[in-house]
């Protein structure tokens, strides 16, 4: 039997179908046979007994060139996306080129093959981090395959839909074969909580929740926290701010606000009836401490770059309202990334005009850890994104509340 | 001076033959805080720090840090041919697999005894993923 001959011959455990089998063989072209090998790989490190299909992807790509690798890979050996697979931004080539000369030709290049890459490999060209929110939705329930720090957890947690913490290389391979190992948190047992987090702390706006992630991950590290105690419903930027913070301090894939989010309605049913690892409270005076381990200076700065995660048409319309009116101090760049979608939207309520008028910029498909900051290498900046701060593209970027970066802009110092 | 060879089976991840010295490390390793035209480990504090990963069998728990930043470290090395020659690890994760998976190095975990008892640094180990086998030939006075 061809099933049990081919177990045989790769010495291993995991079941593939005939279909998978002749994947792996090359009959469907040497890209697709690439992502299935990778997906293979992955499904013996975990002892997966077979594949399950997946009905979309996010690759988180980077512009890097272990990720240029393996987009060529697959792109030249003649994959197409089996399943709507979107795409991370890189950043806006030819509207960088335009305003910053000092670019390195090499970087350029690299980030330009990736997007040209993922084109080729027919992936939805959104250039964006919160693809979740407009381009590329997952239902509650769905199996889907989404790399990307905020999206790994919103997906999984927010939404309800179930997604392991996947590469940028792993997501794509899942959206090329429509398939992703039989692992982790696909399996209900794995998205049992693991830390109780008692929230007293007051959180009242987006700024408070980056603060929480931030607190939250770096004590657990890796697990599911179940977290209690939190009196307002979230929005969508609060919990997009959680998942990005909490992934990046920590590894933390999926969390429970047990009533507010949709998987588990209580305590018991989030830890599935057996009892915590660990457990932890928030208060003040941990948001406090959170945000002065954050505070890196102040003084003059040089820019202000916002949007990490991308904006959303909400933030767009708040950066509008505090700029109304006002101008940006002359030598501070003011930058805000956001999605093409959203930008669309921003353009069309005026938001935009506004920012551009007091002398900002709104840009899409670029994320803050690209090549194309490097005007910034050697200058001082604000950002609300600790995220932001952490990629170390700058010489220093200080950290602080919307206001307060819109506030610093205006001034050109923070105080 | 005689040597002896320790044959160990092992679970095989990704495929190849590769061998080298041993280089046991008790830490995750980062694969991006490793110069990438030297594979000399430059994070502080690190137990490897300061000594080089090029071409060496490595012994580790396990990877770490962000995806991105993991991947294309490995691959830098890779690129400058200075890059392990195969992994055996702990607790092996998606990234690692995939980091390994790019620049087509094997990688092993589950070999038969504790690999950070049976493998000392400096000793000469054989990968051979594909048969699933780890060698290492052991120097005894």
């Amino acid at each position: 039997m061809t099933v049990s001959l081919c177990v045989k011959l790769r010495g291993l455990n995991m079941y593939l179908t005939k279909d998978e089998e002749r994947i792996l063989a090359g009959e469907f072209g040497e890209g697709t046979q690439k992502a299935l090998e990778l997906l293979v790989a992955i499904g013996d490190a975990y002892d997966a007994e077979r594949m399950i299909p997946v009905s979309r992807a996010h690759a988180a790509s980077s512009g890097q060139e272990g990720d240029l690798y393996f987009v060529e890979l697959l792109a030249n050996g003649g994959a197409k996306c089996k399943v709507p697979t979107s795409t991370n931004p890189v950043y806006d080539i030819p509207y960088f080129h335009k305003i910053f000369a000092n670019i390195p030709e090499n970087e350029a290049d690299v980030a330009k093959r990736v997007m040209d890459g993922y084109r080729r490999l027919g992936a939805i060209l959104s250039w964006s981090c919160v693809p979740y929110l407009a381009e590329n939705i997952p239902l509650f329930g769905e199996t889907v395959a989404f790399s990307e720090s905020s999206a790994t957890p919103y997906v999984n947690s927010v939404i309800g839909a179930r997604t392991n913490r996947e590469a940028a290389q792993s997501a794509l391979a899942a959206g090329v074969v429509g398939k992703t190992p039989l692992y982790g948190l696909h399996i209900k047992e794995n998205r049992k909580g693991t830390h109780l987090v008692k929230v007293s702390a007051t959180l009242k706006d987006e700024f408070d929740y980056t603060l929480l992630g931030y607190y939250v991950g770096k004590q657990i590290g890796y697990g599911i926290p179940v977290l209690t105690g939190i009196s307002a419903r979230p929005n969508t930027e609060e919990l997009i701010n959680f998942c990005a913070m909490s992934n990046v301090s920590g590894a933390i894939s999926m969390f429970y606000m047990p009533g507010l989010t949709v998987e588990a309605s209580t305590v018991e049913e989030a830890f599935q009836d057996d009892v915590p690892k660990d457990e932890i409270s928030v208060t003040d005076r941990e948001l406090k401490k959170a945000y002065d381990e954050l505070q890196t200076a102040s003084g003059k700065i040089d820019f202000v770059l916002l949007g990490c995660p991308h904006y959303t048409l909400k933030q767009l319309e708040e950066v509008a309202g505090l700029l109304k009116g006002k101008k940006i101090r002359e030598g501070v760049s003011f930058w805000v990334c956001t999605s093409a979608t959203a930008r669309i939207l921003a353009e069309r309520n005026g938001y935009v005009g506004i920012i551009e008028g007091a002398g900002g910029r709104v840009v899409v498909d670029t994320c803050i850890d690209e090549p194309c900051w490097f005007a910034f290498k050697d200058k001082v900046g604000m950002t609300d994104s600790p995220k932001c701060a952490y990629y170390r593209r700058f010489k220093d970027a200080m950290v602080g509340r919307l206001e307060d970066c819109v506030d610093a802009a205006v001034k050109g110092r923070r105080e | 001076m005689s040597s002896r060879e320790v044959v160990l089976k092992c679970h095989k991840i990704i495929g190849g033959y590769g061998e080298g010295e041993a280089l046991v490390s008790h830490e995750p390793i980062c694969f991006y805080l490793t110069d990438p035209k030297t594979g000399i480990v430059r994070e502080k504090d690190h137990e490897l720090a300061g000594k080089s990963i090029a071409d060496k069998v490595l012994v580790f728990p396990s990877g770490k840090a962000s995806s991105v930043v993991q991947i294309d470290g490995l691959f830098k090395l890779a690129q400058h041919k200075v890059a392990p020659k195969a992994l055996i690890a702990k607790d092996v994760e998606t990234v690692l697999v995939v980091s390994a998976f790019i620049v087509k190095i094997p990688l092993v975990d589950r070999l038969e005894k504790d690999a950070f008892e049976v493998i000392r640094t400096g000793e000469f180990v054989e990968v051979d993923a594909e048969k699933g086998i780890v060698t290492i030939k052991k120097q005894e006075a």
